[in-house]
């Protein structure tokens, strides 16, 4: 178990340290999916210890969610770079007081 | 035992994709590699005995939205040395916030760590069969509102990309 307690954090650090480090929109929005699916990974591998299913359904309302979501996203992007020409993230700083 | 040696591998190989998702430079590499980063996922899921949500993963993420996310990519036409590097404290400070929020999240999930099994050799919980009477039973109810959050999604996608003609300046 706890291998992958440890495995689904580790992928959730690598998610938010991506958060950090990058600065196209895109590539954001896919290190949210990334730690998204290392919540679903430890979901799933509570269900499988506990011997119950209700864990794997959250795993599948998440990603019904995930997939809603991403097309939101997405769309905004497309939206914002038809504004700026670009999807860098550091130029959208309107709103820095 | 055989299981144990095959967990490890996936494991590696999970954290290796996944760390090269974050890294390397051009964006359509980055979405291949969450793609793999998702596969090895699913392996996981078959070795925890979810078959059903293994397969569910494989096709809803690595088949629809990360197609979706290369499509976008594809469409902007991002390369990848039209993009500033992040600075070197940047990368520096981003690699001391991600190892102490590593440490934090394991110092708060210590007490699962040694988590014992309470039901085990009960194989049938990811088969389809369990998993839809759960589904259709216990949770029909989120179920329903799932198909109208998909359908106000599905609008508000059309509405943000639809190009708009009459703005004022």
């Amino acid at each position: 178990m706890e291998f992958y307690v440890v495995l689904s954090t580790i992928l959730f650090s690598i998610g938010a340290f991506g958060m950090l480090i990058r600065k196209n929109m895109i590539i954001l929005l896919m290190c949210i999916e990334l730690m998204l699916n290392s919540a679903n990974l430890l979901l799933v591998a509570f269900s499988s210890y506990y011997g119950s299913s209700d864990p794997q359904i959250f795993v599948f309302f998440t990603v019904v969610v995930a997939a809603a979501e991403a097309t939101i996203g997405l769309s905004i992007i497309i939206m914002a770079y038809r504004n700026s020409k670009s999807t860098d993230i550091s130029l959208f700083n309107n709103l820095k007081g | 035992m055989i299981t144990d040696i095959l967990t490890w591998i996936l494991g590696g190989l999970t954290i290796g994709s996944a760390l090269m998702v974050v890294l390397s430079n051009h964006p359509i590499r980055s979405v291949l590699f969450l793609v793999i980063t998702f596969f090895f996922i699913s392996g996981h899921y078959i070795l925890l005995n979810a078959q059903f949500l293994a397969i569910v993963n494989i096709i809803v993420y690595a088949g629809a939205i990360m197609v979706l996310f290369l499509f976008v990519l594809m469409l902007l036409n991002l390369s990848a040395e039209g993009l500033p590097k992040s600075s070197r404290y940047l990368t520096l400070g981003s690699v001391i916030i991600g190892g102490l929020f590593f440490i934090v999240l394991i110092a708060a999930l210590k007490d699962s760590l040694h988590f014992e099994a309470l039901n085990p050799g009960s194989n049938s919980v990811g088969l389809v069969q369990n998993l839809g009477k759960t589904l259709f039973s216990k949770y029909i109810v989120p179920f329903e509102v799932s198909s109208i959050l998909f359908i106000s999604a599905m609008v508000g996608a059309v509405m943000l990309a639809k190009r708009e003609k009459h703005i004022v300046e």
